[in-house]
C-alpha cells in the first residue's frame, strides 16, 4: 500500500502533524465544554423525577463513554502495534491509558455523586459500577505494568499483551457481572425505565460527549508528542528541538 | 509434541516435590487466610454458610497467584528457561506445559482442602460437593490465566504484586462462577448454568491463554 497518510507512522512527521492539531482539539474542547455547560445549567429543564441533581449525567455520561471507548482505541493500537511492528501505534496507546483511566475515576466518582441523592447510597453493587470499577482496575494494571518495565521496547509489548487480553476479557467480564447481579439482588433502581429525555437535554450531553473526545485527542496528542521525544532524543532533530527550547 | 508437553510437565512435577517447603507454603496460606474470615465477621453458622464460598473462591485466588510468581522466575534465574525457549519445540507447548504443571501441583490440593473449608463454614454437604467441583473446573482458569501474568512480569521488581495486580481483574469471571454455582446450590436453584459457564470460560481460556504467555514469554526474554 502506497498511502500519503503512511508517512504519518514515522514520529518524526506525526510529531510535527499532532503539534499542528493540539491547538484545534484544545480550543474545540474548551468551547464545546463551555456550550455544553452553558446547555446543562441553564437551558435543560429541571426533571420531573430527579430534580436538579440529575444534572451530573452531562459529564458522568460521557465519561463512561470515553472510559470504554479509550479501551477499545489502545486496544486496536496494541493490536497494530503487535501485528505490524510500528512504533507509534505503542506509543500512541501509551498515552491514551492516563486519560482513559481519568475518564473511569471520572464516570465512578459522578456515579457516587447521583447515587447518593437518588438510590440513597454513595456505591450499590450494580452491575454497571462494578463492570466500570474492574475497567479501572484494568487501566490500573496496565499502567503499573509499563511503569514497572524500564526497557521502552518490552514495556510496549507487554503492554499491548496485557491490553489485547484485557479486551477479550471485558465482555465476558461485563456478562459475568450483569448475570451476578441479577441473582443477587433484583431491587436496584435501574435507569433503563426512566421516561424519555427531553431534546435539550439529549443535546447537551451530546455537545459534553463531544467536548470529551476533543480533550482526550488533545491530551493524548501531547502526551504522545512527550513520549516520541523522550524516545527519540538520540535523533538530531530531536536534539535540536530539544535544545531550541 | 506430545513428548515435549509430558517432559515439561513431568520435570516441574520432579521440581516441586523436591521442593516441598514451597508447596506447602502456598497450601497452607489458603488455609489460613480462610479461617481468618470467621475471625473477622464471626461465628455464626448461617452468615457463614453464606459466605462461605465466596470465601474459599477468593482465597484460592490469592493462593494461586502466590505460586503463580514463581512460575517461569526460578527457570529464568538459572537460564534453563532460554534454552527450552531456543529448542525447536514450540513455545506454546512449553506455556501449556508449565501451566498444566502448575494446575496439578497447586491447583488439585486446593479443591483437596476445599471440603474441610466447607465444613469450617458450615456449608451443606452437596453444596461442599458443588465446591469442589466448581475448583476443579475453575482452578484451570487460575493457572491458564495467571501463566500470562507471570510470563509479562517476568524478572520484574515488585513482580508478585504486579502479577495480582494485572490478573485479579481477569479472574472475575471464574470468581463470579465457581462461588455462584455453590451459593446456587446452597439455595437449591442447581449449579449447572453457573458450572457451563465456568467450564465455557475454562475451554476458553485454555484455547487462548498459552499463546499469550508463550508471546509474552518472548518479550520478556529477548
Amino acid at each position: 500500500m502506497n498511502l500519503a497518510i503512511f508517512k504519518y507512522a514515522a514520529p518524526m512527521t506525526f510529531y510535527r502533524l499532532a503539534g499542528r492539531m493540539i491547538p484545534w482539539f484544545a480550543w474545540g474542547a474548551g468551547i464545546l465544554t463551555a456550550i455544553g455547560l452553558y446547555i446543562a445549567f441553564f437551558v435543560a429543564p429541571t426533571d420531573f423525577q430527579q430534580g436538579e441533581a440529575y444534572r451530573v449525567i452531562f459529564i458522568h455520561v460521557p465519561a463512561a463513554w470515553m472510559s470504554m471507548f479509550i479501551y477499545l482505541v489502545m486496544a486496536f493500537w496494541s493490536a497494530v502495534g503487535l501485528a505490524w511492528n510500528t512504533r507509534l501505534s505503542f506509543m500512541m496507546a501509551r498515552a491514551l491509558a492516563p486519560t482513559g483511566m481519568v475518564f473511569a475515576f471520572l464516570s465512578l466518582w459522578t456515579g457516587a455523586l447521583w447515587g447518593k441523592p437518588m438510590w440513597g447510597a454513595w456505591w450499590v453493587w450494580d452491575a454497571r459500577l462494578t463492570s466500570s470499577l474492574i475497567l479501572l482496575f484494568l487501566y490500573v494494571g496496565i499502567m503499573s505494568l509499563w511503569s514497572a518495565i524500564d526497557d521502552p521496547r518490552r514495556g510496549d509489548r507487554a503492554g499491548a499483551l496485557l491490553t489485547l487480553v484485557g479486551a477479550i476479557n471485558v465482555p465476558i467480564i461485563y456478562f459475568s457481572v450483569q448475570w451476578w447481579n441479577t441473582l443477587h439482588q433484583g431491587a436496584t433502581i435501574s435507569m433503563t425505565k426512566a421516561p424519555s429525555m427531553a431534546a435539550t437535554m439529549l443535546i447537551g450531553m451530546l455537545v459534553m460527549a463531544f467536548a470529551a473526545w476533543f480533550y482526550a485527542i488533545a491530551t493524548s496528542l501531547v502526551r504522545v508528542r512527550g513520549i516520541i521525544l523522550e524516545r527519540e532524543r538520540h535523533t538530531e532533530w530531536a536534539a535540536e528541538i530539544l535544545e531550541g527550547k | 509434541m506430545l513428548r515435549f508437553l509430558t517432559a515439561v510437565i513431568r520435570r516441574d512435577l520432579k521440581l516441586a516435590a523436591r521442593r516441598r517447603g514451597d508447596w506447602l507454603t502456598s497450601q497452607f496460606f489458603f488455609v489460613m487466610v480462610v479461617s481468618m474470615f470467621p475471625l473477622g465477621i464471626g461465628p455464626d453458622p448461617a452468615m457463614l454458610a453464606k459466605v462461605g464460598a465466596g470465601v474459599v473462591w477468593v482465597a484460592a485466588l490469592l493462593a494461586s497467584l502466590l505460586s503463580l510468581s514463581r512460575l517461569f522466575a526460578d527457570d529464568h534465574r538459572d537460564g534453563s528457561l532460554e534454552q527450552m525457549l531456543l529448542s525447536p519445540n514450540p513455545p506454546v507447548l512449553l506455556a501449556l506445559g508449565k501451566a498444566l504443571a502448575h494446575w496439578l501441583i497447586y491447583g488439585i490440593p486446593l479443591l483437596l482442602i476445599a471440603p474441610i473449608l466447607g465444613v469450617q463454614f458450615a456449608l451443606p454437604a452437596d453444596a461442599i460437593a458443588v465446591l469442589m467441583l466448581s475448583l476443579l473446573i475453575g482452578s484451570p482458569v487460575l493457572s491458564l490465566l495467571g501463566s500470562v501474568g507471570a510470563a509479562l512480569t517476568l524478572g520484574l521488581r515488585g513482580g508478585g504484586v504486579l502479577l495480582t495486580l494485572l490478573i485479579l481483574p481477569l479472574y472475575v469471571p471464574a470468581l463470579i462462577f465457581g462461588a455462584g454455582a455453590v451459593d446456587a446450590a446452597v439455595a437449591g436453584l442447581g449449579a449447572e448454568a453457573n458450572l457451563s459457564l465456568l467450564a465455557a470460560f475454562m475451554v476458553m481460556t485454555l484455547l487462548v491463554s498459552p499463546w499469550v504467555a508463550a508471546a509474552a514469554l518472548r518479550v520478556s526474554i529477548e
